[in-house]
């Protein structure tokens, strides 16, 4: 079955069985390295990307569901060479250990600050709450949140 | 990298491999049980007395370009960058110049493991005293064709100056033979004062790729033709493969073949889903015999105590003068899990009957080692290559899944094979951290010091890593059979088990015995800090125990029993950054202090916190910490912070909330949900790291030493807010509510 979805932007067509998990078909079929295996059971939120701009688990959404749809993964944040804010807030706060958790984190707080551009440190912290860091970088991933949302309200704050 | 340059590379290793200047001996961390080689003791600094030839570490080209070679690995500990930035340092180049090299058995020095924090103590002071040398012979290079004396040339940027300010580049200066001399024991160093790289909180030069979607871990390596792997694990440790109808398994789409070899069992796909779809299709075909291989959890620290057991004495000093006071009491440590967030991943190639493995393992020598005696393969037709994977905080299923690959990669030969761990089976297979049992009697004289300390230990070896094959599930299981190594009994100065067994403190007498126990029912090996976890909790609350004995304040009678001045300055800093005092707290509330020097020959860290318990759920909130840390010169002050604030918040998920569940046949936390760890609710509110720099001592590194101190400050806040004294891991919301529960019973007998 071939389903067309946008994907950081760009129109794809993907011809694969439908009950593939998103996160396959981001990681297999479009050779994307944002969205991370951790658990495939919707424990971790490594795997997590924006649907419409919604944080959703990309190891429990079957393509078939995404007909349409637009995709956002880390990769569509902005390049080593142009860093988005959220990209360039977690440079900034050296926020990772190994960095695996990392992608996941960058994209529920992105869908934070969309949906909420004031979120305030008690919605950061909730809002993380699905997704696990096994290095103990929380410290590090709440201050860089923080520091996003104000490089996205205009560098001050 | 793509497919073309990845055979390149593999193409060019005989060559390299042949050429590479090889190390004397086997460089170890102190840390492997059984008949691994001793630690060396290094005549050259750090790393270089096992390899001793200086381009084992740096090589400069003609064109200038430098590459700096580690045996260690990045374990996003930031290791890559802190070598950097020494390398850099002595050379007197940008460190942009240079191209880091890290953990390759085609192209690196072997250091053994990258454990125990031992990379900056050893590769980092290697590279540093090479890259020193290395900048001394270019500047003899210069004086001989300028005929001047070297005492006036100096070093900059990638070239060397003459007073009248002429240079020659690094490149016009090298030769082929240059840098191929042994180390010398004194190296031309710079001065404290002279440094601009060390001590620097240079940013990471990992980081950018990972928050954009670059090719980090081994996870993301795709090569040409790649296929992809699972295997099917039994379902138990003592499990075996009675029969499997492979027929339909064939048949699925995209199959590309079923591999049985005794009891392993795998399937390779095109395509990763189909991978999956095809494993849980052979994992039903599949039947097993099972049987109960595991003892009964709910009487875990009993089973342990009654284990056979052999004694080894870890230290027996001074006699105890007579005590007024004496406390004593046992802890416990269930089996804890590394839990990597992302499950263990490899790829191998097997082609011209040779074998590649890029695996996220912590020693790419042993694990060559260990996968050549599976495959009878040399090392000549076997290279293992480091590529990051997810933290592992030890040694969890890296060297496995990189067997597992090699394993089902001989059966296709040309064929790069994927092999990704699915969650249930990293937890359920990962070698877990051993469960301990600790005693600990000891006391006080009359004037509220330490008179006694007696202790003793119950643990298995702490240390299963490869060597042999049979340290690897696939060589277990694989029709072979390896055997897993007999552990042996060792007392080193690093310890195991018993690491940090050894209370710093002073006391008359200090006694200290390691019953080590040989079954070893659940699998286990190296998790951060080995035994110094359970043991510094247990030596921390027992200070805390002893000062309420003594009627003394816990810092300050921590600092009476201190005589290293840097031990004091460490607790000092974090007592004072903290606010230490004895002012009433709110209820429920309570203060926790912990220290330890990590190794006692390691990094110092002491750590101060405040944590409240909820008496109706049990649950223990730590709210804020404050640590100090002296890990000797600070090449990196933000790299030691963020593995410290790492230490800690990974000490207090340990703390509150980990032990692995099992049951008479298997391991049944096998998840998130039924291992739970630390989320964000449970962060405290801050975690300050404070740096102690100390320049010109060596590098202590500082991976490892938060764990221990953490956990007993957590148990020491709880027994201030609440007047208990907890001794058995974890401090659940369960077993905090009982024990509050039974305290207020007991209480009301008593009243009533
Ligand atoms: S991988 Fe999707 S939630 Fe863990
Ligand atoms: S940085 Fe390693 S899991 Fe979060």
């Amino acid at each position: 079955m071939a389903v067309t979805l946008r994907v950081n932007g760009k129109e794809q067509s993907v011809e694969t069985e439908p009950d593939t998990p998103l996160l396959y078909v981001l990681r297999d079929d479009l050779a994307l390295n944002g969205a991370k295996y951790g658990c495939g059971l919707g424990q971790c939120g490594a795997c997590t990307v924006l649907v419409d701009d919604k944080p959703v688990l990309s190891c429990l959404t079957p393509l078939m569901l995404l007909e349409g749809r637009s995709i956002t993964t880390v990769e569509g944040l902005g390049t080593v060479g142009k860093p988005g804010p959220m990209q360039q807030a977690f440079i900034e706060e050296q926020a990772a250990q190994c960095g695996y958790c990392i992608p996941g984190m960058m994209m529920r707080a992105e869908a934070l600050v969309r949906r909420n551009p004031d979120a305030g440190d008690t919605e950061i912290r909730d809002a993380l709450e699905a997704n696990l860091c096994r290095c103990g970088t929380h410290s590090r991933i709440l201050k860089a949140v923080a520091r996003a949302r104000d490089l996205k309200r205009g560098g001050g704050a | 990298m793509n497919a073309l340059s990845r055979r390149g590379l593999l193409k060019g290793a005989g060559a390299l491999v042949v050429s590479f200047s090889m190390s004397r001996a086997f460089a170890q961390e102190g840390e492997v049980a059984g008949g691994a080689p001793k630690e060396a003791v290094p005549e050259l600094p750090g790393a270089l007395a096992q390899s001793p030839f200086l381009d084992s570490w740096i090589r400069i080209e003609a064109d200038g370009s430098i590459k700096v070679f580690t045996g260690k690995a990045e374990l996003g500990q930031g290791v890559k960058t802190a070598i950097l930035q020494v390398a850099a340092e002595e050379l007197e180049v940008e460190p942009r110049a240079i191209e880091m090299i890290t953990a390759d058995t085609g192209q690196t020095p072997n250091e053994g493991y990258t454990a125990g924090s031992q990379s900056m103590p050893n590769s980092a002071t290697a590279v540093r005293n090479a890259a020193a040398q290395a900048r001394a012979l270019l500047i003899g290079q210069a004086a001989g064709r300028w005929s001047l004396d070297p005492a006036t040339l100096r070093a900059e940027n990638g070239s060397v100056i003459a007073p009248n300010g002429e240079t020659l580049s690094y490149g016009a200066l090298v030769s082929s033979t240059l840098l191929h001399v042994e180390a010398q024991p004194q190296s031309p160093l710079k001065a404290p004062d002279q440094l601009r790289q060390i001590g620097q909180s240079m940013q990471r030069i990992d980081i950018p790729g990972k928050v954009t979607g670059g090719e980090a871990y081994v996870q993301d390596m795709r090569m040409t033709g790649m296929v992809h792997a699972r295997v099917v694990r039994p379902p138990s440790y003592g499990a075996q493969l009675q029969a499997v109808d492979t027929a339909g398994v064939d048949a699925m789409p995209g199959v590309v073949g079923v591999v049985r070899d005794g009891d392993f069992l795998a399937v390779v796909a095109d395509k990763e889903f189909r991978a999956i779809k095809a494993m849980r299709m052979l994992a039903k075909a599949a039947q097993w015999s099972e049987s109960e291989t595991l003892p009964d959890s709910s009487a875990l620290p009993d089973f342990l105590r009654q284990l056979p057991r052999e004694d080894g004495t870890v230290a027996s000093e001074g006699t105890p003068v007579p005590s007024a006071h004496t406390y004593e009491a046992s802890f416990t440590r269930p089996y804890q899990a590394h839990g990597s967030i992302g499950p263990s991943c490899a790829v191998a190639l097997w082609e011209d009957e040779r074998m590649t493995v890029w695996s996220h393992t912590q020693g790419v020598y042993p694990d060559q080692k260990a996968i050549g005696e599976m495959l009878e393969l040399g090392p000549d037709r076997l290279r293992v290559v480091h590529r990051e994977g997810s933290g592992c905080y030890g040694h969890n299923g890296a060297d496995d899944a990189a067997a597992d690959a090699a394993l089902i990669a001989q059966r296709f030969p040309g064929r790069p094979v994927r092999v990704q761990w699915m969650r249930e089976q990293e937890h359920g297979w990962e070698p877990l951290g051993p469960a301990m049992v600790t005693q600990v009697r000891a006391g006080i004289d009359a004037s509220g010091q330490i008179s006694e300390w007696n202790y003793e230990l119950w643990s298995n070896t702490h240390s299963t890593r490869p060597g042999p094959a049979g340290a690897l599930l696939a060589g277990r299981h694989s029709a072979k059979r390896f055997a897993p190594e007999e552990p042996e009994l060792e007392i080193t100065k690093s310890g195991n088990g018993d690491r940090n067994s050894v209370p710093l403190y002073v006391s008359p007498s200090k006694q200290v015995v390691w019953h080590f126990l040989k079954d070893m029912p659940l699998r286990v090996s190296a998790l951060r800090g080995l035994g110094a976890y359970a043991n510094v909790f247990s030596i921390e609350s027992t200070m805390d125990e002893l000062a309420l004995l003594a009627k003394t304040d816990p810092v300050a009678f921590r600092l009476k029993h201190l005589e290293d001045l840097r031990a004091k300055a460490v607790v000092e800093e974090a007592a004072t950054r903290f606010g230490w005092s004895n002012e009433p707290l709110p209820q429920n509330t309570g203060r926790g202090f912990g220290f330890a020097r990590y190794k006692n020959f390691a990094a110092y860290c002491a750590i101060a916190l405040e944590a409240e318990i909820d008496p109706i759920s049990g649950r223990v909130q730590v709210k804020r910490v404050v640590s100090a840390i002296d890990s000797g010169q600070a090449v990196n002050p933000d790299g030691i912070r963020n593995q410290t604030e790492g230490g800690i918040l990974q000490s207090l998920s340990w703390t509150l909330f980990e032990a692995v569940p099992f049951d008479r046949t298997r391991v049944t936390g096998i998840d998130w949900s039924t291992y739970p760890i630390l989320r964000f609710s449970g962060v405290p509110a801050s975690v300050e790291v404070h740096v102690i720099d100390r320049p010109g001592e060596p590098f202590l590194g500082s991976g490892e030493a938060a764990q221990g101190p953490m956990a007993g400050a957590i148990a020491n806040a709880i027994r201030h807010a609440t007047g208990l004294r907890l001794t058995d891991l974890p401090f659940s919301r369960e077993r905090v509510r009982a024990a509050l529960m039974q305290a207020a019973g007991t209480e009301l007998t008593q009243n009533g």
